[in-house]
């Protein structure tokens, strides 16, 4: 019999947060620190290794003479359809380019399914339709898979897992603990379409142009720019729960640098500003499905940037920020009006203000 | 989206930052009234902008802050109740109540929801009849006459499952309290933007006559905020006290005259608690005698509430502008938005979370060593 395992809390810089939410809350999924907590001291303390230690989008394996990149997402996204794309293409595209900024050309996928009892067969024609494209368009084959139905009531019509397998390119070294002092930090396009596309639906918001997800692979385009400046990539992420501020305080935790972004230079489409506005959100913490984060020295910032402009997926890309000594594991921004502020990690999921 | 780009250009507001230091000869102490005002003015920096002697002290208007623990509690006991489907606003869901919040009522299998307006909480009572379905309606004169209307709906829909946990507070008797407070030190007021689109001005010149203090009505964008301080340090400096508005592309003299006749139909005034300042007569609305039936508060008979607060938090002296966030003791180290001991810290528009988020515990040098242009 193994010993049962005790969680070590030991070490929490806060012992409160335990003591607040002893049960699961919607928050642990949100992307921001409650998230963060329960893989570091639940979920890593149970499975501790090396390749999990990095905490990677995908772990990196090195398998008989060869650099594997694995990674596995489960999708739960409600609605199941929605402008710009479905549960399908995301549960695609999301496991590509977690596999993708890992600096792997992905090679298989395989997919998951749990379906609720009562969901309508067209609903599951539609969506694996989608995964089938999805995955051509991607490059990718969806190679084994498992379907389990749970009685109604017990699930939400349908849950996705996909998990995906790569080959690392050679000599790409690129994570988020290579940031470096001095870096440029670029955005490939605009942020917050995808959460706010579904926020749209959700709230019923209506624009004289609906809000699109940017839900797409960017492996074509990631492996664009490792032509382009190789190993003057230091890292790559693809900002999705948690938005831009998430991904960049990661990399700036991991890297042990600070990061500062010039907020007037964050391409932002102005439906999804207004929704924003609308909404009492941020659009640094909103979702996106089909954006990188590239930090790369900065002799090679034009040649990235340059490249990104002539990709169908990169055509507004935009340097918004540099790595710096200072405020280290922080990221701040410069505000129009010249003034800076601290982006912080969010707690768990953002909320909606009142007024 | 010209009414956003338009009112956060950064060269027209160094240029009326430039003008509030050429005109401030002497330090001044300038309350924004409004919670949604503090939550600007932090995350755009204006007060880094402001000349030393011009500080802002950030009042009672976060809507999430001065409501009392007591209705926080009645509002968890009501959620974690059987058939009932509670709807809030999203960012009450954190607020701690004596004990826990109304996410983890929500984790323990209440049936908690997040909504963006009242009226989406009745059309759920309509489509669930077994359920009950309650709102917590708090906030200030400016979420009124939404709730108003949904309890002017549900009544119209005939829906006797639709109820209110209802907290308002009205701005004016906010606004003598604090000067009528010992000690106070707020010299001008900006009245809140917002509050004033639904109610108009006109309840603020007797305060202003009576305290001598100039008043303005300010927006909520970085120019609107600056030009609403710039025309309080100009009265200031003449020694003139004054109700102006600063934000007539929204606010009017008299208000959106059918809200308030929607508001005077279904509330009425009362005593309200504020949390951290206390009881100020009369400074609140309750539903009146003819909608009691749709009060949550006597649908629910919750006993046995006795409500705790942190003794270490001092949100009270902070709503009162008696102290900044950062100088409380516990600000930062047992109170952070992770583990707040009070509402301040909870809500986005709380001044000790606006501190707390946009780094105001980190020392300016630090921040000033960086620079987007190297």
């Amino acid at each position: 019999m193994p010993e049962a395992f005790v969680p070590d809390f030991s070490n929490w810089s806060c012992p409160l947060p335990l003591a607040d939410y002893p049960t699961i809350v919607m928050g642990h999924g949100g992307g921001g620190k409650l998230g963060n907590e329960l893989v570091e001291h639940l979920f890593l303390p149970a499975f501790r290794n090396s390749a999990l230690e990095d905490l990677g989008d995908a772990a990196i394996l090195d398998l008989a003479g060869a650099r594997l990149a694995l990674t596995t997402d489960s999708f739960v996204v409600q609605p199941l359809f929605f402008p710009g794309g479905s549960i399908g293409e995301l549960a695609v595209n999301g496991t590509v380019n977690d596999l993708a900024v890992t600096g792997a050309t992905p090679h298989a996928l395989t997919a998951g399914f749990i379906l609720e009892e009562g969901f309508p067969l067209a609903q599951l024609a539609a969506i694996v339709d989608a995964m089938g494209k999805a995955a051509a368009a991607a490059g990718v084959q969806i190679v084994t898979g498992d379907t389990k139905v749970v009685e109604r009531g017990h699930g939400d019509g349908c849950y996705i897992n996909t998990a995906g397998v790569g080959l690392i390119r050679p000599g790409i070294h690129a994570g988020p603990h290579q940031a470096r002092i001095g870096d440029a930090v670029i955005v490939s396009g605009a942020i917050g379409d995808h959460g706010m596309a579904i926020m749209s639906v959700r709230e019923g918001l209506e624009f004289e142009s609906p809000i699109r997800s940017d839900c797409a692979a960017l492996n074509g385009m990631i492996a664009a720019v490792l032509d382009a400046a190789g190993s003057a990539v230091h890292a790559m992420r693809d900002p999705t729960r948690g938005g831009l501020a998430s991904t960049l305080n990661e990399i700036a935790r991991a890297s042990g640098v600070g990061i500062v972004i010039d907020e007037p230079a964050l391409p932002v489409r102005m439906e999804v500003q207004s929704a924003c506005e609308l909404l009492g959100l941020d659009p640094v913490y909103v979702a996106n499905e089909g954006k990188a984060v590239f930090i790369v020295a900065p002799e090679a910032a034009e040649v990235v940037l340059a490249e990104l402009h002539a990709q169908p997926l990169g055509r507004e890309a935009a340097r918004i920020g540099h790595v710096v000594a200072e405020h280290k594991q922080m990221l701040v921004a410069r505000t129009a009006m010249g003034a800076t502020r601290i982006i912080p990690t969010q707690i768990g999921e953002q909320l909606p203000r009142i007024c | 989206m010209k009414y956003l780009t338009e009112f956060r250009n950064g060269e027209i507001a160094q240029r009326m930052a430039q003008e509030i230091h050429a005109r401030a000869t002497r330090p001044w102490k300038i309350m924004e009234v409004c919670g949604g005002q503090t939550h600007s003015i932090i995350r755009n920096g204006i007060d880094q902008m402001l000349p030393a002697g011009v500080q802002m002290i950030h009042g009672p208007g976060c809507p999430v802050c001065v409501t009392p623990l007591k209705l926080i509690d009645q509002a968890l006991a009501i959620a974690a109740q059987p058939g009932v489907i509670f709807c809030s606003f999203g960012d009450m869901l954190r607020v701690p109540g004596s004990q826990g919040d109304l996410f983890q009522v929500k984790g323990r299998g209440g049936d908690v929801r997040v909504v963006y307006s009242p009226l989406d909480a009745v059309d759920l009572a309509a489509k669930n009849p077994e359920k009950q379905v309650v709102f917590f309606g708090v906030g200030f004169e400016t979420t009124a006459p939404a709730n108003a209307m949904s309890v002017n709906l549900a009544r119209r829909r005939g829906l006797k499952n639709f109820s209110l946990l209802v907290s308002h507070v009205l701005v004016p008797p906010a606004i003598e309290a604090i000067l009528q407070a010992p000690g106070n030190q707020v010299q001008a007021f900006l009245l809140a933007g917002h509050v004033c689109s639904v109610m108009g001005y006109w309840q603020y010149p007797p305060l202003a006559e009576k305290y001598a203090v100039p008043m303005v009505v300010t927006g909520f964008e970085p120019l609107d905020l600056l030009d609403g301080i710039r025309r309080a340090v100009v009265q200031l400096e003449a020694g003139r006290h004054e109700v102006e508005n600063a934000y007539s592309r929204v606010v009017t003299h008299h208000g959106n005259r059918a809200a308030q006749q929607l508001l005077a139909q279904v509330f009425e005034v009362t005593d309200r608690a504020w949390r951290g300042i206390g009881v100020i007569p009369q400074s609140g609305w309750r539903l009146n005698a003819a909608y009691r039936d749709f009060d949550a508060e006597q649908r629910f008979q919750i006993a046995g509430i006795h409500a705790h607060e942190s003794p270490l938090c001092r949100s009270g002296d902070v709503l009162r502008g008696a102290i900044r966030p950062s100088e409380c003791a516990a600000f930062g180290k047992q109170c952070t938005p992770r583990h707040p001991l009070g509402a301040t810290m909870v809500s986005g528009e709380g001044a000790c979370a606006a501190y707390y988020n946009y780094g105001r515990f980190i020392s300016a040098e630090e921040l000033a060593k960086t620079s987007v242009s190297s």
